[in-house]
């Protein structure tokens, strides 16, 4: 048992450092919690720096080369990224579109559409978003009500969409729609890919409950798509999306938050029954137990890791991640306001301990907690894809939609 | 990245898995609960034919050599049977301090008897409901004479030896010594415990022969090291048993129907068998970074340990509770299998002394790398 690279592992990991010395910025990485709100010049350097990864074949390390991918393994994608990890270099503009939108086309999309939207999105020069979560559609979101009418050679969207990372500045969606509200849910969707900035279209930021805002709303007023651009065929949209959901479980983390290391520090600052809240048995105590799940996570990450070193498909427990670090994020950072008293309501970087990082974490936490499958849907999954449980019984199976109990 | 366990180690727990369930079915549990034997004899012989009881135990002294991995697939697969036999005392706890702080004469004298399986050791630290420590150790050694209590110890009322924590009158210092269980001046009773398919016992030593044994110069150190030791491969029993609570709970879920469906569909049932299955995988992970330790000697060992053992803990007491909670009522009866886990589950837990103590140890240790 070890953490080593194999040979072939440790040559490809040197190549990937020896190019990132020559080509990364070499500012250091920032410490603290970064705004994530897109920034002209940041989305800039984003695109400059996907270009020279693109160059080098490191900016889709697993696709085949004829799609301009290095070939390679997924190993070698995850020793990229945690190398690339070690410099400053702006990500998240791409995630989606490379991770979720360019898959999705690539198993649907003809070749000639393949030749024209794959290299372009590789390189950074164009973004791609998804447009699948809707008011009425979150984790069932194959209850979508989007509506999609055929007009001789186009068809013609009227709706909205919700939550769609970076819409105001993709230049492509992927988007499904409902075709035939009269089948029953699953049975009248379709999906297609658009321009952006197609007339008809109107975005709108969601301000979240941090005060940020990372999402759009997105509606569609008559919005114009020709036919060419369907994947799949009129009716099968849910067989389309499931490939995109696929890849989502790969594409949804959790961004690296406080831990017990942070709340370690806090504990040694603050005062709990007259002495430091370290040497309080309960503060150690709860120390201990997100010491054992950050732990618990990291090393099944490393499981993950050698079934991928092994050229195998990681097992269910790779499934864990977001359900126990999400909430995890959301309790700790609630207990370490705990710690700071009345005073742990301060949310003002120059005013709060160590500068407001457990309140900022415990407000984004909620978010995580939801974003990509909440923690109950996760649960579902679990129990059903890896457990083997019965699914839920389903009162929607077998009724058209449009006959279907309305929300509101 | 290699992080997983060997090809041939697979082989070995499929090996021993197969045993097993061949020979130590969830009815010779029942057999050693029902009746008054202290263990299965017969499982016992089977795992010595395997030469399981001498896995770390060198070739020299009769052992098959190999490392604490070994050791760490083993007894999962024991804790998935929940096997009633003396393996985590004399193997993991007494067989470990003799090659660890056994002199030559005694590593000559005890270890081939053990990997035979002519001898079960025990190892006796606890005295009473204090959590022990350097100060209220009792039992003392003093001119090659043990006096004292020792309970709860585990299989005590039929190991032939027994390592003892003891306080050394001639250093006046923590140390161990090794007590034939069949000479004079001993008095063994058997305790009616939550689990009586693992025996235990109060030893009251009354000038008992005893060999002190080589101590590093800090007693207790050496004490913690042989239960870090323990924690790591104890932890693996409480994963297979943990794992068998939740395969029990599934099928269960699988069979019985409620409102006309089964219910293994209602969310209550899925997200609780969720619950279950997440804390296993994170004990696993945390474990298997023990057993890493263990086996490399590393220094994160006794932070290692520690995490397997809350890690492992955690997920056994929940699954062997929750597996009773989703058979309802017919989970609380004697009829039931799901009680050997749920026996199982505390004895494995307590053993080692309390969680709230291991969690403490825990931070302890980062607190000692950090500074």
């Amino acid at each position: 048992m070890d953490f080593n690279d194999t040979p072939e592992e440790n040559n490809f990991r040197s190549e990937v450092r020896d190019w990132l010395k020559n080509n990364a910025p070499k500012e250091k990485k920032a410490g603290g919690y970064d705004s994530i709100d897109v920034q002209e010049s940041a989305l800039s350097r984003a695109r400059d720096w996907q270009a020279k990864k693109a160059e080098a074949g490191y900016a889709a390390i697993t696709w085949p080369k004829e799609y301009g991918g290095l070939g390679g393994s997924s190993i070698q994608s995850v020793i990229y990224s945690q190398e690339e990890s070690k410099y400053n270099v702006p990500t998240g503009f791409f995630d989606i579109g490379l991770g979720m939108c360019i898959p999705t086309m690539m198993a649907w999309a003809t070749k000639e559409q393949n030749e024209r939207y794959v290299e372009p999105a590789l390189y950074g020069k164009e973004i791609w978003c998804q447009l699948f979560s809707e008011p009425s559609a979150g984790s069932d979101v194959a209850g979508v009500r989007t509506k999609a009418e055929k007009d001789g050679d186009d068809w013609i969207i009227n709706g909205q969409k919700v939550w769609t990372s970076g819409a105001h500045f993709c230049d492509f969606g992927i988007i499904v729609v409902r075709t035939d509200p009269t089948v029953p849910k699953h049975k009248g969707l379709s999906f297609f890919f658009l321009d952006m900035k197609s007339p008809g279209i109107e975005i709108k930021p969601i301000r979240q409950i941090s005060g940020g805002s990372n999402f759009n709303e997105v509606f569609f007023t008559d919005v114009r798509v020709p036919d060419t651009q369907r994947l799949g065929e009129v009716g099968e949209g849910w067989k389309v999306a499931l490939t995109t959901l696929m890849n989502e479980r790969l594409a949804i983390g959790v961004p690296k938050s406080a831990d017990y290391s942070s709340l370690t520090q806090l504990a040694k600052d603050v005062i709990l029954n007259n002495k430091p809240a370290i040497k309080n048995d309960h503060v150690r105590a709860k120390i201990a137990d997100w010491y054992v799940q950050s732990e618990g996570l990291k090393y099944t990450k490393m499981r993950s890791l050698t079934s991928l070193s092994k050229g195998e498909t990681p097992g269910p427990e790779s499934s864990i991640g977001k359900v126990v670090s999400a909430p995890k994020m959301q309790d700790l950072a609630s207990f370490a306001m705990d710690l700071q008293g009345a005073a742990g309501i301060l949310n003002d970087p120059d005013m709060s301990l160590m500068h407001s990082i457990f309140q900022n974490q415990w407000m984004s936490a909620a978010g995580y907690r939801i974003a990509g499958g909440t923690d109950e849907i996760l649960r579902n999954i679990v129990a059903e894809r890896v457990l083997g449980l019965p699914q839920d019984i389903r009162v929607d199976k077998n009724v058209p939609f449009n006959e279907l109990a309305d929300s509101r | 990245m290699n992080f997983d366990f060997s090809e041939d180690q697979k082989l070995l727990k499929e090996q021993v898995a197969k045993f097993l369930s061949d020979n130590c079915s969830i009815d010779v549990v029942r057999e050693i609960l029902e009746s008054d034997k202290n263990y299965s004899d017969k499982v016992w012989r089977g795992l010595v034919d395997l030469g399981l009881t001498g896995t770390t135990i060198p070739e020299e002294y009769g052992g098959l050599g190999l490392s604490p991995l070994e050791l760490c697939v083993i007894a999962e697969e024991l804790g998935r049977a929940s096997a009633p036999v003396p393996f985590s005392s004399s193997v993991y706890l007494a067989t470990e301090a003799i090659k660890l702080f056994g002199t030559d004469k005694q590593k000559e004298n005890y270890l081939p008897k053990l990997a035979s399986g002519e001898i079960i050791a025990t190892f006796a630290l606890p005295e009473s409901a204090m959590e022990p420590n350097p100060d209220n150790i009792q039992c003392t050694f003093s001119s090659g004479k043990l006096t004292g209590t020792k309970m709860p110890v585990p299989d005590g009322s039929y190991a032939d030896i027994c390592v003892a924590v003891v306080k050394d009158k001639t250093s006046d210092s923590i140390g161990m010594s090794i007590v034939d269980l069949s000479t004079e001046g001993i008095e063994k009773k058997t305790l009616t415990t939550l689990d009586q398919t693992r025996d235990h016992a109060e030893i009251i030593f009354n000038n008992a022969l005893s060999e002190i044994m080589n101590s590093s110069g800090d007693g207790w150190g050496d004490v913690q090291q042989i239960l870090d030791i323990a924690a790591v491969l104890i932890s693996f029993e409480q994963i297979g048993g943990a794992e068998a609570s939740l395969n029990m709970a599934k099928e269960y879920a699988l069979d019985r129907f409620a409102f006309g469906r089964q219910i293994g569909s209602y969310q209550a049932i899925k997200h609780k068998l969720a619950d279950m299955y997440i804390k296993i995988e994170l004990a696993k992970s945390n474990s298997y970074y023990g057993a890493m330790m263990l086996n490399d000697n590393g220094s994160d060992l006794k932070i290692a340990a520690a995490a397997s053992r809350v890690a492992a803990t955690d997920a056994f007491n929940f699954a062997a509770q929750e597996n009773i909670q989703t058979h309802g009522g017919i989970g609380f009866t004697w009829e039931a299998d799901t009680q050997f886990y749920y026996r199982r589950s505390q004895v494995l837990g307590l053993s080692l002394g309390s969680i709230a103590s291991w969690k403490n140890k825990l931070v302890t240790q980062l607190e000692e790398k950090n500074n």
